[in-house]
This record gives C-alpha cells, structure tokens and sequence, in this order.
C-alpha cells in the first residue's frame, strides 16, 4: 500500500479522530485528507506531474505534514530539506533534482528565490504564510491551493515501487547525496516500527525532530499508520516548554536525540514520575551514553525505552527492546521486524560474535540507490530475495546473542546535535573565504551534543581574520548545525606521506563505543 | 538601565547570529521563529547573559518569556538585575 493509501484507510476508520497538532492548528484525520487533496488536485492543475522531485523548505509545521501527503497523492516526489538550508546549496540540489516545484515558508522565500536565480530553472513557488499584501510574483500561495472546491477527478496511483521521498544526507566526500526510498521502503520500515513499539489510535507522540530527517518523518507515517495523533514542536530550544507541552497534550510517546535527554536529565527540580501519560521514549541518530538512559529511567518510571539504530537509507535497521536496556546499556538490539542486520569480516562472510567487521542490512526497507549515482548505488546495494542488502559502512561487533555493538564510522562524517556533518562540506566553505590557504575539519567531544564542529585553519601570510569573521562566513553557506563552534589558527596542518591534510587524535575524537544510528 | 542591557543584547545578537546584511530583527521580534537563533543558539545566549551580567539563569526561566526577543531579555534581565 502506498503511503497515501494509509491516511485515506485512517481517515475512513477515524475521521473525526485529530491526527496533527502543530501550534494553534488541529486536523483531524478527514481534515488532513482533504486538505492534501485539494493540494494535489491544484498542483496537478498546475502542471506537477507523477515522478516529479519537489523541494520542501518548511519548519516543523502542518504546512509540511499537508504537503508530504498532498504531493504523495499527485505521484510527487518530496524532497524534504532542512529549513536553514543556504541559497548555494538549495541551488544545487535545485539543479540535481530537477525539481519542478518548491514549497516554502514566508520567512525561507528569499532564499528560495535566491537559490532558483542562481539557476536556469523556473520551478513552481508554493510559499506558505505569505502576508496578504506581500508580492509573490510567480510564486502561489499554500493557503490558496488547500481551500476550495476541487475541480480535478482524483487520481489514484497504486505503484508502491515508485519513489517516495528524496531524502538528503550528509556524505564522505563533502557532496550531499539523495537517498531514494520507495513507498515499499517507507512503508516496510513504517510498518515494522509500529509493530515494535506497539502504536495504537491511542498514542499521541509529540515529536521535535526536523522532517527533513528520516527520524523526524517516520513519526508522521507510523502515527498515521496507527490512527494516532501527532503534535508537532518546531524545536527543543526551550526544553521546559516541550516539557509542558508533553504535559498538556497527554503525550504518550516522545521521539528524542541524546543531546535533548542530556538537556532534560541536566534539569534540576524534576519530579520523577512528573509526566504520568509518557509511556515510551525512543533515541536514535546518536549513541546514548548509560548514564543518561538510567537517568530518564529514574525521571519517568513508567516508560519503555528504546534505543535505535538506522541510517538513512533504510530508515530504521535495528532496535533494542527496553527490557534488554539494563542489561545491554551499549547496545543497539537487533534488526527491526521483517528484515536482517548482521556483522561480516571482510571475506563477505557472517563474522563470528565479538569480531568486529562491516553492518549488512537486508529487507524491503532498504533504498532503491542514491539519486544521479548508478555507481555508488550498484557498490553498496544487492539485490536480496525479499528486497536489498545495504552495506552500511559502519563498523560493528555481535555479543554471543546477536545484539549488536557500534564500534566506529569507517568515514569521518561528523555528528554533532545528532545530526551528520561532513568534514569536507565544510572545508569546502572555509576555502571558499579569501585569506584562507589551509582548512581542515574535525569533531571534538561534548558533553551534551555528543561532538561539536571544530575548524583548524591556516591563513595567507600578511591576511588577518578573526575566530568571529570566519565562523560569520561559514553560517552564510551552511546549514547552522554545520557551522564551526570555534576556529584554531595554525601555522601548518599535519599532512599524510602522500601529502592530504589529516588531523590527529587530539584534533578529532571519534565515537568508539555505544550505541549510535 | 534598561537602555544600556538592551543595547548590549542587540550588540551581542547582532554580532552573533545576524549573518545576512539585510537582516534586521525587531524588538518584539521572536529570535527563534524568526529563524534567527536555534536551539543551540539558546545555550550560547544564555552563556552570554550569565558571564555578561554575572546572573545564574535557572532552568525554569529558559523560556521564551525571558529570551525570545530582545523586548523579553530586556525586561528579564532588569528583573534579575533589580533582585540581585
């Protein structure tokens, strides 16, 4: 079944039922499907066809949970992107999707705007929020094309091998590659993470993750899945406010990264037992150090919770259940329901448990290849009976129970706010500053966001920048949980034999141990 | 007073997260809506607060009544300064 396919079930079985929170806006479940047709019905009029790529530059709102859904219902393709995205970057990934529209927020449009001249493209403008009196040029309003009659007979697709999302995703060598996942894909990894978690049309999940992610959009799909309702936060900058907010929409489940458990475990008047509905808490993207699983243990008595491992390009891949989480603090479980993830040595062949060799994951979960790159697809993806075999590139050991250990990353992909950096993106950007001769990137460890960036740099002789103008310049082109914290001057960055600049262990600390995704 | 701690907020936002010449950020403005600062941002702002001003800012007082615009700091900080 298609993921469109799974609202118009719940909006049959619970129309009446409220499906989305966010902010002061409420949909219930027939309300959300209507609102996503009349989007597909008037994108479709406007000439976005199936198969179509189109970007996404909103904030956690129902703008983006309508848009998922509506342009799923025209056979688009959303391409969900992180909403500080820079005009330099949108237009490149602009030109790689060659997508046909875009829909953006008010406060994004002069980005958009920015990055499609940067272009030869006239992508369709959707900006939602737009003042009354604001021009928009081409550009159409969101709020025009989700009210009114719908003019167009509806249109239904039943492809399930057809792309769902595009979903970008920070690489090795700097260039953001899109992950293409199916509705087959969404729908398997969907599927079994209700099953795992017991969802019923009786959860409510309050979830702050960005839906650019896969984290962040497995939340709107599983409680859709379920009938449940999902309260969408914009983000956790405020941890006591979402902390009321669980409080008052009786949340019964709480998706969260280890940088926000360390927040909240940090806090000092917390009355265990203070949030009575909560009854599971799920982390992943991050490794969660025991000490703060014990501590949420302590704070909410009731929960079951569970820590996870994926990657983009399969959503989920594995799961600890949360009666193994005292037993087994460091490990991230085994492979969700329906699939398979396994340690192999390097002759390809299953590794006996305690050695360490490369996580394989086969299911239907597994992505359909990277975007624009039959290569890289056809290295780290097989064909397996009853979907693919994903070589994850992480690295990884099995105890003598199959539970599964993360040992180290085999890149250097940064990960800070449980979130992936590269290096070399952001390398990329300090060599785009005049003045700069050398530029190299690591990750220092941080006791709340796991690491934090850290750029080295050498400056052109009788060249003068400041820590502030550098990292001023780094925030005009990168995503803001990429800019450099802090900036060191050197004379000289250590190089190999061969010449490429490589830091050392003080310079990068790299996560050896725990549980990450 | 509170003309001096305002000008010292707006100094330090300015110079810290506003890195696009056109922006601007009003007084009633909401930092974190306005896309101005993040989460992250919000640790750093409250550093800055407490090493500027020597305050301790507790956990239930990071709220966007207190630190989303640089109306609300103003106000939060003279209170804090008042009581000190």
């Amino acid at each position: 079944m298609r993921i469109e396919a799974r609202l118009r079930d719940s909006a049959r079985r619970f129309g009446d039922k409220c499906a989305l929170i966010a902010g002061d806006t409420r949909l219930t479940y027939a309300e959300l499907d209507a609102s996503s047709d009349r989007l597909a019905a008037s994108i479709a009029r406007r000439g976005i066809k199936p198969g179509d790529r189109v970007l996404m530059v909103l904030d956690n709102g129902h703008e983006a949970v309508v848009s998922f859904f509506g342009l799923w219902k025209a056979g688009a393709v959303p391409c969900p992107l992180y909403p500080s995205i820079k005009a330099e970057k949108l237009s490149v990934i602009l030109t790689s999707t060659q997508a046909s529209a875009v829909v953006t927020h008010a406060r994004q449009r002069a980005t958009v705007d920015m990055a499609v001249a940067m272009t030869k493209m006239q992508p369709l403008t959707i900006v939602a929020q737009a003042d009354a009196g604001e021009d928009l040029g081409h550009g159409l309003r969101f709020e025009d094309l989700v009210s009114g009659e719908v003019s167009v007979p509806r249109r239904d697709f039943e492809d399930t091998e057809a792309l769902a999302l595009l979903l970008h995703t920070s690489g090795s060598t700097g260039q953001p590659k899109g992950v293409m996942l199916t509705h087959a894909n969404v729908g398997a990894a969907c599927e079994a993470i209700v099953t795992y978690l017991g969802n019923t049309a009786e959860d409510v999940v309050l979830s702050v993750l960005p839906l650019s992610f896969g984290y962040g959009i497995t939340q709107v799909v599983t409680m859709v899945m379920a009938g449940g309702t999902l309260v969408l936060e914009k983000s956790f900058a405020f941890p006591r406010k979402i902390l009321e907010r669980l409080a008052e929409v009786k949340a019964t489940g709480f998706p969260l990264v280890p940088p926000m458990a360390a927040l909240i475990t940090g806090m000092k008047d917390l009355e265990p037992g203070f949030l009575p509905h909560l009854r599971t808490i799920t982390s992943a993207a991050a490794a969660m150090p025991p000490a703060l699983a014990e501590r949420l243990q302590q704070l909410f008595p009731n929960i079951r919770l569970f820590l996870m491992y994926g990657q983009t390009e399969c959503l989920r891949a594995t799961y600890l259940p949360p009666e193994e989480v005292s037993r087994r603090p460091l490990s991230v479980g085994r492979a969700i329901p329906g699939t398979s993830a396994f340690v192999i040595d390097e002759d390809g062949r299953p590794a006996l448990p305690g050695t360490i060799g490369e996580l394989v994951v086969e299911g239907p979960h597994v992505m359909s290849g990277y975007w624009g790159n039959g290569l890289t697809s056809v290295r780290a993806l097989s064909p397996v009976a009853g979907g693919r075999r994903l070589h994850t590139g992480d690295l990884f050991r099995a105890d003598a129970d199959g539970f599964l250990y993360f040992v180290s990353r085999r890149d250097d992909i940064i990960k800070t706010r449980g979130e992936k950096v590269s290096p070399q993106e952001v390398e990329r950007a300090l060599y785009a500053l005049p003045g700069i001769r050398e530029a190299a990137v690591g990750g220092i460890d941080d006791p709340i966001f796991g690491q934090v960036v850290r750029a080295y740099v050498v400056v052109e002789d009788g060249v003068t920048l400041t820590e502030r103008e550098i990292i001023r310049h780094c925030a005009r082109l990168l995503e803001d949980y990429m800019v450099p914290k802090s900036v060191e001057f050197r004379d000289a960055l250590p190089r190999t034999t061969t010449g490429k600049i490589r830091l050392g262990a003080d310079e990068t600390n790299t996560v050896t141990r725990g549980n990450v995704a | 007073m509170a003309e001096a701690i305002e000008n010292s907020v707006r100094e330090f936002i300015a110079e810290n997260f506003l890195f696009r010449a056109d922006a601007q950020v009003s007084n009633n403005q909401s930092l974190l809506e306005s896309g101005v600062i993040d989460s992250t941002g919000v640790l750093e702002l409250i550093a800055f607060l407490e090493q500027t001003y020597g305050i301790t800012v507790a956990d239930e007082e990071i709220v966007p009544e207190n630190l989303d615009s640089i109306d609300n700091m103003t106000s939060y900080l003279s209170t804090k300064l008042a009581a000190a």
